[in-house]
């Protein structure tokens, strides 16, 4: 979707991750060098595209931190010069590009869920809607009590997994009464818990990242 | 000193907690309701202030302020409220402040059998047991806000802060009173167990001679207490007895009476979702012929100021429990309040509970959320909960991998290992390529369904789609190969 829009995508082959699950967790010693490795990796790009928003959060609210922590003042120097150029996926194309149609179309009933880290850290918004709002031929179903967390929570899906699973089976209970075909938000790790209820339940709705709608073109679908 | 936080030392952990609490139906379509409502109404008086977030800003502020000053600003109240006629005690634990109670209550009633004394909304007191103490001293505690008075008679543990019987409803409510009450044909209308209720209570109110009393704020400038309530029971808890004996944590100290102005807005819409509380009591001191005549307050420390050293740890001490965040919170709906295992619940008890006990206990608290921050949205005071969940987190980790058993643990063992693999990516490819390998021994149709270990919290209630044959990175990898090649040949 990005090189159909004229711009120019590279993929570093050597990054892993964030280091969100161990900060989270409370692994926060073993996080700091997925983090300094995270920096040193992007530390020269013009803008950085995460399709993520919970990894996001974690760089925007936690990088500085812990850094500071760190006492290294290059490596805060780097953090703080590295994180205005990192966007969301939606973000990216809503405030970086100033964009509402991405010249997708996508012929299916949808429903988007806003995941807790871009409502409530990220802040994205309408964002998101509005994107989906301009694919031809997709149409956009409202989910009810759509900011409730989906019981997903990291580590928490199997620390405490009956309660994360009766979260599931609320949020899932909304998904299936929009009668919607598709499900969609800016986490993969929120659709793969919504994912794994509904299709545990024999539910046939799907779950879709924004960008793979986006990037859709009903050429091949 | 011994700090106790009511009985969570005995409390089974959250996930074990939860999962029985998980079972009893009617106990969650109770908790369901009850926050519903109370969140809806919440979201409407917020809704039309135009200036909420700068009066949790400035509330934030206040608190601040004040938690960095603590000392001065507590001895500040002890000078004003005894120069006004009151008592200042200061208890270090639990212990401490129930002995000085019972002292009070004997000093006052006599050593003879039959002491009782009725009580006004206090949590402080729930969190230190005063009442199993008082009973222990052969003093019957009367506990005359509705919820709680509900909650003592049903041999029950509140569920709430603000509303501790939230999980019963009036049918359940009605039963208890008929049993407890003698009243074999009381209905279950709201107007009718009121009617009990105030007729069983008004008895009370007249009858007995010692009050206590828990606090909304303490006022260092005038050396007031404050007290804020929906039902006049605490009015009257305050103003009939001849003895009056007020228990507040030492956090609760606002530098002056114009900080309720802030306080005194955000509270009750948080908390009731009501403009203003229908009672808002202040008294201070005692006066001649008005009121008690004897008023003391018991400064309860319990583990707070081991709290203050620490900013994110600090910062919890700002609560002015309004309970908003239980209300919103997609654990607490799911789960309700016993399965926290502490009088203090929800996304702030999971904070309060293990940090007033250094950790000691509630162990499994800061785990007990997803983080997604509704928590934080609606505080009035503007804790950072989730914050300071992934703080606590981070101690309890550290703590942990000083013991052996802690380094051996699974869950350790798995962290290191990823934190490991995640440092090269040739060893996350062939992590990735190796669990593509061993999956095919749990896959089914194309589902992972059944894996083992942690995972299988995951499993138990989910499926998982495998690793693809052909991931991302190699679609990736090709891709640069075939557009390098292309690039050779031009």
């Amino acid at each position: 979707m990005l090189e159909r829009l004229g711009h120019t995508v590279e993929f570093p082959i050597e990054q892993t991750c964030c280091g969100q699950m161990h900060y989270n967790t409370g692994y926060h010693r073993e996080a700091v060098p997925l983090v300094r490795r995270f920096v040193e990796m992007f530390r020269d790009a013009e803008v950085v595209c995460v399709p993520s928003a919970s990894c996001v959060a974690m760089m925007r609210e936690h990088y500085v931190l812990m850094a500071e922590a760190e006492n290294d003042p290059a490596f805060l120097a780097d953090v703080r010069s590295l994180l205005p150029r990192v966007f969301e996926f939606s973000e990216l194309l809503a405030n970086r590009l100033a964009l509402e149609d991405v010249g997708a179309q996508f012929a299916e009933k949808v429903t988007y869920h806003p995941s807790c880290h871009s409502l409530r850290m990220l802040h994205v918004g309408d964002a998101p809607r509005k994107l989906l709002r301009a694919v031809r031929n997709l149409q956009l179903i409202e989910l009810p009590d759509q900011e409730q967390c989906c019981g997903f929570g990291g580590t928490f899906a199997v620390k405490n997994a009956d309660v994360s699973a009766a979260m599931l089976t609320e949020k899932n209970a909304c998904v299936i009464h929009t009668g919607a075909d598709v499900v969609t938000a800016l986490d993969n790790s929120c659709l793969m818990q919504i994912y794994g209820g509904l299709h545990r339940s024999g539910s046939r709705v799907r779950t879709m990242h924004l960008a793979e709608i986006l990037a859709s073109t009903g050429a091949s679908a | 000193m011994s700090v106790r936080v009511g009985k969570t030392s005995s409390a089974p952990a959250f996930p074990i907690a939860a999962k029985s609490v998980l079972q009893n139906e009617q106990l969650r379509q109770n908790v369901h309701n009850a926050t519903n409502i109370i969140r809806g109404k919440r979201a409407q008086r917020v809704q039309e202030m135009p200036d909420w977030q700068q009066l949790r800003q400035s509330a934030s502020d206040i608190k601040a302020h004040t938690l960095a000053h603590l000392d001065h600003y507590l001895l500040q109240f002890e000078r004003n409220c005894e120069r006004a006629g009151g008592k200042v005690h200061w208890a270090r634990d639990a212990d401490e402040a129930n002995t000085i109670a019972i002292r009070l209550i004997r000093q006052y009633g006599g050593d003879g059998p039959g002491l009782e004394a009725i009580k006004v909304k206090t949590m402080t007191s729930d969190e230190i047991q005063m009442n199993t103490a008082l009973e222990a001293a052969g003093i019957t505690p009367i506990e005359t806000d509705l919820a709680d008075m509900i909650v003592q008679m049903g041999h029950d543990e509140p569920s709430h802060i603000v509303v501790p019987a939230l999980h019963k409803n009036r049918f359940e409510v009605a039963e208890i009173f008929r049993r407890t009450m003698n009243l074999p044909d009381l209905s279950d209308t709201p107007q009718d167990l009121a009617n009990a209720a105030r007729h069983y209570l008004r008895d009370r109110f007249l009858r007995v001679k010692i009050g206590i009393s828990g606090a909304n704020f303490a006022i260092a400038e005038t050396g007031a207490i404050c007290v804020v309530e929906s039902e006049g029971n605490g009015r009257m808890c305050l103003t009939m007895p001849d003895i009056l004996i007020t228990l507040i944590g030492i956090e609760k100290v606002v530098p002056t009476f114009q900080d309720l102005d802030v306080f005194l807005q955000l509270l009750p819409r948080s908390a009731t979702g009501e403009r203003m509380n229908p009672y808002n009591s202040f008294w201070t001191g005692v006066t001649p012929g008005d009121g008690p005549s004897a008023f003391h307050v018991i400064l309860l420390d319990n583990g707070r100021t081991a709290q203050l050293h620490d900013e994110r740890e600090r910062e919890t001490l700002a609560c002015i429990r309004c309970g908003a965040c239980l209300n919103v919170c997609p654990v607490y709906r799911e789960t309700g309040g016993h399965a926290y295992g502490s009088i203090y619940s929800g996304p702030i008890g999971a904070i309060i509970s293990p940090q007033l006990q250094n950790l000691e206990h509630s162990r499994s608290l800061p785990y007990a959320s997803t983080l997604c921050g509704a928590c934080y949205e609606v505080c009035p005071v503007k804790i950072n909960i989730p914050e300071t969940l992934i703080h606590l987190r981070g101690r309890i980790v550290r703590e942990d991998q000083k013991t052996l058993g802690g380094t051996l643990a699974v869950e350790n063992i798995a962290m290191q290992a990823a934190a490991k693999i995640f440092l090269n990516h040739r060893r996350y490819e062939a992590a990735q390529r190796l669990a593509r390998t061993g999956q095919i021994l749990f896959e089914r149709r194309g589902q992972l369904t059944n894996l083992p270990g942690m995972a299988g919290g995951w499993t138990k209630f989910r499926d998982l789609k495998p690793i693809p044959a052909f991931s991302f990175r190699d679609w990736w990898k090709a891709r640069e190969k075939t557009n390098a090649a292309r690039e050779d040949v031009h």
